[in-house]
């Protein structure tokens, strides 16, 4: 039977509402306002999960995001299931389910635990140094240790959820609800500013909210009843908008910072339907504050893991906020007075504290004081040196420390408690801080890194700037908000603070045992099981860097990014080598702060609104004729057109016999198109393509290669001359958006003299290409008014015509070495003329092909595809395209790379055809080319670029990239392939109609 | 991410931009006459400086204009932003 550790009511807890919630397979009961951390306390259950690495039992430890315990998995084997979400963020709700992580058969009884006692053999780097021989085993280590690896389960059904994105845009944005943020944001909003206040909790005031202590007062009353008539106060002002669990996650340069928005997670399941559960916010602030707070720092000794060990303020914040008693016998060490007020509160709740366990020999605190008076034992200088109990702390044992700190004297002292409170002092949040660029400083007095350098237009105020007391706030966060926020008056001027602590600490940060070292867990990170003997054993080994150590020791690499232990890491560090923390430095701190799940990140950007696609103006007779697509740049295109039974193989020879044969149609709507005018433009495109462009007559088209500056071809398309200074250019499907920048570049910025405009006009048009032998009798019937005789319209020319009184341009043009025409009009037309083709082409069994008998069509001819044939290594000579390149012109891009050093030599990847010895052997696109199978290593002389069977030619063509190929015409060569070599010639990479009497006929 | 002040559009999100390397390498006005290394460095050579840097960037989503950036790339801060053809400013 399980405890009912509930204390005297919290006005943050509403006792008359009920929730029921399952841990580990067992119904339990807590009240709204409870997080599962909470609700499990009451119920008096500590251990909640097994630690990483030696699958020890923990505990819940802390009270907020910096969990690095008490992480769990929710809703196990649903589709909302999420690992390694921490207990102590989860608001309850009716119907939550979580259960314990990295522990099997159960957290009570974990298999692995045995681990625990195998550590002497699982120092840091254990993997690294232990499977590292033989090589080849490394496929069966790799098994093992993978299942072993990871914590929670990640879901494997699609997430049910919905997520947002949204852009903000603020004056000011105050990240954290705490004391100075709330001055900060009723400052800002009462001067004006139109003011974002967002805080991780559900709640506002962050920890002074709940400091009803006669301690701390604020203009004579006690702080949190002070702070609260703040908050009632700026839910009135227009100007400021609050969002409560909402947490930054990170924070870039020029203030834009991104923070998720918590907006159903605390729901029951059945009301979450329809809403959003998470907002991804896109902030744009003006100005930021940071008002981050800063986290309790554990203090690091042997065996300080087990559960029922918490940080001091945790206990703090259960009983004051939650109204929960951790434990029934309360121990408390610490190194400073924030100890005290927890024992304060305590008292207050009727919990009973046992001792106190102090660092420190001679204290003057007000708070201690008030602490003896209750006839609280307070060990001075002392430290704890063990504790026992493995599900649970049941005892610790004590020892004095030594002068130096270094050693402990004395007898040992052993004292029994169920809960034992940690303190060794604050650490500033700077995270946020860092994350945006900002430069740290280290404040020796009482060891802290706090911001010394802003990079953007924030600041830090409160405890992440190192103001961790009240009258530090009231007397700094005032007058750095008057010269932030350049104003003249706030209202925090001659406020009257009681601050009782004594800011006295002593900071040890790897407390004595009276055992050696070797034979003590001193845990530095708590998740990834670091303890400082690992860390020393880095140092030993010598490694040095901060950043090193912690990949070695993969301290600070679990989910919480070793929020509570990189100090003390650092700390030991520091000692052990003598680098001063200062010169150290901190490891870098990274987004996002606290984990987002991956439905938070891609928004809405997911199924088909993945990556946004285009669909040519034709794309619904595609989808409606059956055909399958494929992915063409942004573009949808049809990859092929499957009748019945047909599979691709058996669809792309028959789309393929028939262009050849009869007719065939292609929706070429994707092509790019560049609209190209001005008085130059004819000298632009002498500049831009390697032939020349100054002779072509009006009317007609030419075929141009475009190189980049380093002479490889980047892109090619057919160019027509529309006017004296007019053009259109086409460019591949996937390059057009390039090209357009490429051209404006040159013209911009290197021409800036010449007269030439571009548009892009890929959307404007609809293009059909049909093409056959009998292509020219359906354009008679589609364009009736058109003269398509040889005279009239030879290949490679243009005309304008009408095809029921719409203009449409017309090429004759051919990419598959067939007679071949072009229709380009306006795309709302498209359909509707692909249609007529379709209709006019019925009597000669016009086939409707896609990309992939285009792809083969062109491969029959040798043309090149760039990006398939090419990549970005291949010259035009490389692809024996010498022709294309002007020996005239004095310049062109590219031109003076075709002959340096590197692009002249012989041997290089030069295209060439690849014919099968055994016809019917098609090769694989990709396959490496060689000579000698026998040489070792054997050498690789290039690859198959492009392999199709061709119906038309009833034999295997391949077009491939080799090593001096153009010499070696003829030539055997090798295609190794994994069960099989197959034997190849090189030949011409033109293999149908070489005369071009096909596209002529 | 970056506030660029386009100086045709005005202050603009970062993402609408394209950066295009290292300013004010002219493009030789007779590559013929340049050895294999002379032209060699206009190609391949660029500076990549801790500190401050000229860059061009394009409006790419917005005016396609090109235009000319001082930033510092140690810290991001973009110190001036001037047309194509101006001169780059001094201080």
């Amino acid at each position: 039977m399980t405890k009912n550790l509930r204390v005297k009511s919290s006005k943050f807890i509403d006792e008359t509402y009920r929730i029921s919630f399952e841990f580990n397979g067992i119904k339990y009961y807590g009240f709204k306002g409870d997080t599962l951390a909470s609700a499990l306390l009451a119920n008096d259950i500590h251990l909640v999960g097994r630690s990483f690495k030696y699958h020890r039992p923990r505990g819940i430890m802390t009270a907020g995001s910096e969990e690095p315990n008490a992480i769990i998995q929710l809703h196990n084997n649903s589709s909302r299931t999420e690992p390694n979400v921490r207990a102590t963020e989860v608001e309850i709700y009716e119907g939550l389910e979580a259960s314990s992580q990295n522990c099997w058969p159960s957290v009570n009884f974990d298999i692995s635990g045995i681990n625990n006692f195998l550590s002497p053999i699982f120092p840091a780097g254990f993997y690294y140094k232990t499977f590292m021989w033989p090589a080849s085993f490394w496929k069966k280590y790799e098994y093992f240790i993978r299942k072993a690896a990871g914590l929670g389960k990640s879901p494997t059904k699609p997430d049910p959820d919905i997520y947002e994105h949204k852009f903000v845009h603020c004056d000011v944005l105050v990240i954290g609800a705490g004391i100075s943020g709330i001055m900060a944001a009723k400052t800002a909003a009462k001067n004006g500013l139109k003011t974002l206040l967002i805080d991780e909790k559900p709640y506002l005031g962050g920890s002074t909210i709940y400091q009803n202590s006669q301690h701390f007062k604020i203009n004579n009353q006690i702080s949190s009843s002070w702070l609260e008539k703040e908050i009632n106060e700026i839910k009135k002002l227009k100007n400021l908008e609050i969002k409560t669990r909402t947490s930054v996650a990170a924070f870039h340069g020029y203030n834009f910072l991104l923070a998720r928005e918590s907006i159903s997670d605390h729901l029951p399941i059945e009301q979450r339907k329809n809403k959003t559960r998470h907002k991804l916010l896109k902030i744009r602030a003006k100005k930021v504050i940071t008002a981050t707070g800063s986290i309790e720092r554990p203090l690091v000794f042997n065996n300080n893991d087990r559960p029922g060990i918490l940080l001091s303020s945790a206990i703090k914040k259960y009983a004051d906020l939650f109204g929960v008693a951790c434990g029934n016998k309360n121990i408390l060490l610490t190194n400073n007075d924030s100890a005290y007020e927890t024992a304060i509160s305590l008292i207050q709740k009727g919990i009973k504290v046992e001792a106190i366990i102090d660092n420190r020999e001679k204290i003057h605190s007000k708070l201690l004081y008030n602490v003896e008076k209750n006839n609280i034992k307070i060990f001075k200088g002392f430290t704890i040196v063990d504790t026992s109990g493995y599900k649970r702390i049941n005892k610790i044992s004590i020892m004095q420390l030594s002068k130096d700190g270094q050693k402990v004297i004395g007898s040992k002292i052993n004292l029994s408690c169920d809960c034992l409170g940690i303190s060794g002092g604050w650490t500033p949040a700077v995270h946020l801080f860092t994350q945006s660029g900002g430069k740290l400083t280290f404040r020796e007095e009482d060891q802290v890194f706090i911001p010394n350098i802003y990079p953007s237009t924030q600041l830090s105020i409160g405890a992440c700037n190192g103001d961790l007391t009240l009258d530090e706030i009231f007397t700094n966060v005032p007058k750095s908000l008057k010269e932030f926020l350049n104003i003249k008056n706030t209202d925090y001027e001659n406020i009257e603070i009681l601050s009782s602590t004594n800011k006295s600490k002593r900071n040890i940060w790897l407390l004595p045992s009276d055992k050696i070292l070797g034979k003590t867990k001193p845990f530095v990170d708590y998740q990834n099981d670091a303890t400082a003997k690992d860390i020393k054993l880095a140092l030993r080994e010598g490694f040095r860097s901060i950043e090193h150590v912690k990949r070695y020791t993969t301290t600070g690499m679990g989910t919480d990014q070793g929020k509570l232990g990189n100090m003390h890491a650092l700390g030991i560090i520091s000692e052990t080598t003598g680098v001063k923390m200062n010169e150290l430095g901190t490891t870098t701190f990274r987004p996002p702060y606290t984990p987002l799940t991956f439905g938070t990140i891609v928004g809405r950007n997911i199924g088909e609104y993945f990556d946004i696609f285009r669909k040519t103006p034709i794309h619904d007779w595609h989808v409606n004729n059956k055909a399958e697509f494929e992915n063409v740049g942004q573009w949808k295109r049809a990859w092929y057109y499957p009748k019945k039974n047909e599979n691709m193989h058996q669809a792309v020879q028959r789309e393929s016999k028939a262009a050849r044969e009869s007719a065939g149609i292609l929706d070429a709507s994707t092509l790019g198109k560049i609209d190209i005018q001005g008085t130059d433009a004819s000298e632009f495109l002498n500049r831009i393509y390697t032939n020349a462009w100054s002779k072509l007559a009006i009317g007609k088209c030419r075929y141009g290669l475009m190189l980049n500056e380093d002479g490889m071809v980047y892109d090619d398309g057919v160019t027509t001359r529309l006017g004296e200074n007019h053009y259109i250019m086409t460019t591949t499907t996937g390059g057009a958006a390039n090209v357009m920048g490429k051209l404006e570049d040159y013209l911009q910025t290197e021409w800036p003299e010449l007269d030439v405009y571009l548009t892009s006009v890929t959307d404007h048009f609809a293009t059909v290409s049909v093409c056959g032998p009998n292509s020219k009798k359906i354009l008679s019937q589609v364009i009736p008014d058109l003269d398509l005789s040889d005279e009239n319209f030879p290949h490679m020319s243009f005309k304008n015509a009408k095809i029921s009184k719409i203009n449409c341009r017309v090429m004759r043009i051919s990419f598959t070495g067939e007679h071949s025409y072009e229709i380009n009009i306006q795309a709302n037309y498209g359909k509707s003329i692909w249609e007529k083709c379709m209709e006019a082409g019925k009597e000669f069994n016009i086939t409707p092909y896609g990309t992939e008998t285009m792809h083969l069509l062109r491969a029959e001819k040798g043309f090149i595809i760039v990006g398939q044939d090419t990549d970005a290594t291949m010259t035009p000579i490389d692809l024996q395209m010498n022709w294309i390149v002007s020996k005239k012109k004095y310049d062109f891009i590219g031109k003076r790379s075709l002959y340096r050093s590197d692009t002249i030599r012989e041997d290089r990847k030069q295209l060439v055809g690849l014919l099968t010895d055994n016809p019917n052997e098609v090769l694989e696109e990709g396959a490496q080319i060689v000579a000698d199978i026998n040489k070792s290593p054997i050498e690789m002389l290039g690859h198959v670029t492009s392999s199709y069977y061709s119906p038309n030619l009833k034999k295997s063509i391949a077009l491939g990239v080799v090593r001096g190929g153009k010499n070696m015409m003829g030539q055997k060569l090798i295609i190794p392939m994994e069960k099989k070599n197959i034997n190849v010639t090189v030949s011409d990479p033109v293999f149908l109609d070489k005369e071009n009497k096909r596209l002529n006929a | 991410m970056f506030i660029i002040n386009c100086p045709f559009c005005g202050e603009r999100e970062q993402s609408e931009f394209k950066a295009g390397g290292e300013a004010h390498i002219v493009r030789p006005k007779q590559p013929t006459e340049l050895s294999d290394d002379q032209w060699a460095d206009y190609l391949f050579m660029r500076k990549n400086i801790k500190g401050i840097q000229f860059e061009r960037w394009v409006h790419a989503h917005g005016c396609r204009k090109w235009f000319n950036i001082v930033r510092d790339t140690s810290n991001d801060e973009i110190k001036a932003v001037y047309k194509m053809g101006e001169k780059p400013p001094t201080e």
